[in-house]
């Protein structure tokens, strides 16, 4: 039960994208093609799961005993990149029709700072193993849900009349507003 | 020399200010511009941060080999990161706790290793001191900026002085996560209102001097 509230919880109510604004800079600027917006999604929901996985027994096997948990942050991203690079290399060597879709939105991930953040909020909700694990995917689906959302929302404003200074990132974030709003009705589905 | 340092620095001003024209730093500027003193303190943070960690860079520029650079800069960066996090927690706790992941979230900041990789490894370190400082201070003028129409708006104050009267009825969505998409969404559209109006004009006057 904790676990299906903790997933609702960061993939609906608390959305990253939505309502932390983590991970925008994907959100606005791989939102333009609902395939890629898709691709993007699937490769960070893996990437976010696999961080899940690898940051806290790091961070709880390594770090805390040895008494350093402020080398976090750089703990964290030095992880990050290796695992991105890592899921590179794999998805290489294992499908390479699937790596050159992603082409460099893969690399791209270790930036996005929905990654990072989805661990430091691990280590704050003092998460254990298997909550984080979902935590994590549930993370990657809200972010896909999101892109996924606006790039099938930006390939119809193609046809619209957007007056001029509006247009590209201006009315992207405004529309980002307005799901923002929508996604607020989920607030009911859990308390706290 | 003094006058291309000044260019440097007020590049970041206008031309390049960097949430609303780069559209880089995305994050830190919806999240923590609830209030003006939010932005403004995370402007600060971020500043420090982007100031030293491109210094760093551009000093040890020529020693490090290209294959291994980013993982260089995300170190300093992270390390000087962690810097400003225990300071602000160590001097001030309340903003500390206000801004909380955020902070660390610096790391990942697009605007820093974005400077890093388009300016501090190619110049010297006089330049890369000034486009940083530039970059940062836009930076923090933007947030404030968004800070503070949000508060206005959303509380009726300002730096959390009361500024408008009993009559006004807060717009509780500004302060709401969907207040700070439309905020920025409305002022990203101005400022490609004012270059545009601003380019038409550089256009005019130029057609008019051909003219004659």
């Amino acid at each position: 039960m904790e676990l299906i509230l903790i997933f609702i919880s960061a993939a609906l109510v608390n959305n990253f994208v939505l309502a932390y604004f983590l991970g925008i800079c994907p959100f606005v600027g791989v939102s333009n093609k609902t395939e890629n917006a898709l691709n993007m999604g699937l490769a960070t929901t893996f990437v976010m799961t696999l961080t899940a996985a690898a940051t806290w027994p790091i961070y709880y096997y390594i770090l805390v005993p040895f008494n350093v948990p402020f080398l976090q942050y750089v703990a964290f991203i030095i992880i990050i990149a290796a695992l991105v690079q890592f899921v590179e290399m794999y998805i290489r060597k294992a499908s390479p029709s699937l790596y050159r879709a992603l082409g460099i939105f893969l690399p791209l991930i270790t930036t996005n700072c929905a990654v990072l953040g989805l661990a430091l909020f691990m280590v704050l909700r003092e998460y254990g193993f298997i909550e984080s694990i979902i935590f994590g995917f549930a993370t990657g689906v809200g972010f896909t849900l999101a892109i996924v959302m606006m790039s099938g929302i930006r390939e119809e404003l193609e046809f619209a009349d957007i007056p001029k200074p509006f247009q590209g990132v201006s009315i992207t974030l405004i529309i980002a507003g307005m799901m923002a709003l929508a996604f607020m009705g989920f607030a009911g589905l859990i308390r706290g | 020399m003094a006058n291309s340092l000044a260019r440097e620095f007020t590049k970041g001003l206008w031309q390049e200010i960097p949430p609303f024209r780069l559209v880089l730093g995305l994050c830190p500027t919806l999240a923590v511009t609830n209030s003006a003193i939010n932005g403004l303190a995370m402007g600060m943070a971020t500043i420090f941060v982007l100031f030293f960690s491109n210094v760093l860079v551009s000093f040890i520029r020529r020693t490090i080999s290209s294959q291994v650079r980013i993982p260089a800069y995300v170190v300093i960066i992270a390390t000087l990161v962690t810097v400003a996090d225990m300071f602000l927690a160590a001097v001030f706790p309340q903003i500390s706790k206000a801004l909380g992941p955020y902070i660390p979230l610096i790391v990942v900041n697009c605007i820093i290793l974005g400077r890093a990789e388009a300016f501090a490894q190619k110049n010297s370190v006089l330049p890369t001191a000034a486009d940083t400082l530039g970059i940062g201070t836009g930076f923090i003028l933007s947030l404030t900026l968004m800070g503070g129409i949000r508060e206005v708006l959303g509380f009726g104050s300002i730096f959390g002085v009361k500024l408008l009267g009993e009559w006004f009825e807060p717009w509780i969505i500004m302060i709401l996560p969907a207040g700070a998409f439309l905020v920025f969404g409305g002022l990203v559209a101005l400022v490609n209102y004012i270059s545009s109006r601003k380019a038409a004009k550089a256009a005019e006057a130029a057609q008019a001097a051909h003219g004659m």
